[in-house]
């Protein structure tokens, strides 16, 4: 079994009106059978509510499934003694790193997690030590958080799930506040633990450039996954992905109107060097 | 009619510890009618800036005119400006807290002292404005989807009736649907309604689509102040301090160092293609 399955997972929620009565019944999550293998990095991509981000709370059971279940590393979400471990296994990243940090300095923020579980101190510092290393912030390691860029914060709350050692992070929406450079340095960092450390990584995100380097991308659309392929698949489909509010990195649209335009350019391009090159065979 | 900013810095926490020079020297002039973009890496000034431009943060000295006045003079009227310079700040939708849309866009005007009518005329309209349906100016703020939430929020800014409208960084957790809804939306506000707008964000693609001007900001110091093209010219001095150039721009720099000659000061995709099918079909 793969490190994340599920099977037929349902979520759904019950809409109250002020004085509690029933409006209706809203379904998040609609019947999704997914399973990511280990030292995978998977994007998962879809308009706001479309369900993406209930699917991930899944993952590190901080949500149950209504009908179907989720195992995480096999252990089912549902099983109550079962909790904390699928906590550690899938550690879990959030939007506005200013939410999740809460210490002074940034080597107790990464620290927290181990010393809650009740690692022996020697061993907290050296996870600590490594984590940092693995974000590239070990020379912030005495710095007050609140001193760092939104892409540094970001990398500490990172290398605070790190220390925890997870086999699987999900991320939702890691980059969305954060500045181009902000941007680079965590897909950099993930791409890292996940090829050095092989760490599954569930990458939720906006930003279609992201998503190119991932092994597999699904797209989900009113609860369901609608497409799920390799980046290249996903993206040779621009007026799907247009029309469930979704768009492809610059260079693909570029390739794809220049295709339109006539130009003999194979579909699916991902990455600049691949116009450039067919477009050198055509001058 | 327009906004100067003369020589304005601003200190954190003067005297302590902490203290921390966020705006150095900045001067700027912005007239009536311009769609400016301000862009910065994240600690830059910017947010600390466009708070200046309506009087919510005083800056520690220089001074700011607003259609000729100095806003900092001690009988002028900082209502007033609250008024005509409108602020929309990071995730507005999370200021939303009135039982229906339409009461919520209705709060500002109504804190004008305007009469009932004119007030829901005013949220009508700007609801209007923004694209929301007549059908949902009923409902709870919280059953709309995120792009709807924002341009409601929106919508209780425009209700005020601004001149100047500032919006910082809009389409931040938006999917690109929703970012592209918000930004025509405000494209069409300030086409359509001449309202001066002054857009900050972190999405040079965004920035590079639709504004007419952009200022950078680097560690509290105003580094460039220019059209989107000559700006984006400078793609390695903006990687320098945080920030890139649209991904088409470093397209046309590898077509043109492998030979085909593109204009490299394209800086959005319909304008790259323009130029490659040039170069091709000249090359054919």
């Amino acid at each position: 079994m793969g490190i994340v399955k599920t099977e037929n997972l349902t979520f759904e929620y019950i809409r109250r009106d002020e004085n509690d009565n029933v409006e209706g019944i809203n379904t998040a999550v609609d019947n999704v059978s997914v399973e990511f293998k280990e030292g995978e990095f998977i994007a998962i991509l879809g308009h706001n509510g479309s369900g993406k981000s209930t699917f991930a709370k899944h993952i590190n059971a901080l949500v149950m499934p209504t009908e179907g279940s989720v195992w995480v590393d096999g252990m089912d979400t549902k099983d109550d003694d079962k909790v904390l471990d699928i906590r550690q296994t899938a550690g879990m990243v959030f939007q506005n790193p200013d939410n999740q940090i809460i210490c002074t300095l940034v080597e107790e923020e990464v620290g927290f997690g181990p010393e809650n579980i009740g690692v022996p101190t020697e061993e907290i510092w050296e996870r600590v030590a490594k984590s940092l290393e693995a974000v590239g912030m070990t020379k912030f390691r005495n710095a007050s958080p609140n001193k760092l860029s939104g892409g540094q914060k970001q990398r500490v709350a990172i290398a605070g799930i790190v220390a925890m050692k997870p086999k699987c992070i999900i991320l939702d929406e890691p980059t969305a506040m954060l500045d181009p450079s902000g941007r680079k340095e965590v897909i950099r960092v993930l791409h890292e633990l996940n090829e050095k450390e092989h760490v599954t990584v569930v990458l939720i995100t906006h930003y279609m450039e992201e998503v190119i380097d991932a092994d597999r991308v699904f797209v989900m659309d009113a609860g369901k996954v609608v497409m799920e392929g390799t980046p290249r698949q996903i993206f040779t489909e621009v007026e799907r992905l247009k029309s469930l509010r979704l768009d492809v990195p610059q260079v693909t649209e570029l390739a794809y109107e220049l295709k339109k335009a006539g130009l003999s350019i194979p579909s699916g391009i991902l990455m600049k060097e691949e116009l450039t090159a067919s477009l050198l065979k055509l001058v | 009619m327009s906004l100067i900013v003369d020589k304005i810095n601003y200190t954190y926490e003067i005297g302590t510890g902490f203290e921390r020079h966020a705006l150095k020297d900045v001067s700027l002039a912005i007239e009536d009618g311009e769609f400016v973009g301000l862009i910065g890496h994240t600690g830059s000034g910017k947010s600390t800036l466009i708070q200046h431009f309506n009087g919510l943060v005083k800056a520690t000295s220089g001074t700011i005119y607003y259609n000729g006045q100095d806003i900092y003079d001690k009988d002028y009227n900082m209502k007033d400006l609250r008024s005509k310079v409108g602020l929309v700040f990071q995730y507005p939708e999370h200021q939303l807290f009135e039982t229906d849309i339409f009461k919520d866009v209705c709060f500002g005007p109504k804190n004008l002292g305007l009469s009932k009518k004119d007030v829901e005329l005013r949220a009508f309209e700007a609801l209007r404005m923004v694209g929301i349906p007549e059908e949902l100016f009923y409902q709870s703020p919280f059953d709309l989807s995120g792009g709807q939430k924002r341009r409601v929020a929106i919508a209780g800014v425009l209700a005020m009736k601004p001149e100047v409208l500032i919006l910082d960084e809009p389409t931040a957790g938006l999917d690109p649907k929703g970012r592209d809804e918000i930004l025509d939306c405000v494209k069409k506000l300030h086409e359509e309604m001449g309202i001066t707008v002054i857009l900050v964000s972190h999405s040079m693609e965004d920035v590079a689509n639709y504004v007419d001007r952009i200022i950078v900001m680097n560690d509290g110091v105003l580094t460039y102040d220019d059209t989107p093209k000559n700006i984006f010219t400078h793609y390695r001095e903006l990687e320098a301090i945080g920030l890139a150039a649209p991904q088409v721009t470093y397209i046309m720099n590898d077509l043109k160092q492998a030979g085909i000659n593109v204009d490299t000061t394209a800086i959005t995709v319909e304008e790259a293609k323009e130029s490659v099918l040039r170069a091709v079909r000249k090359g054919m």
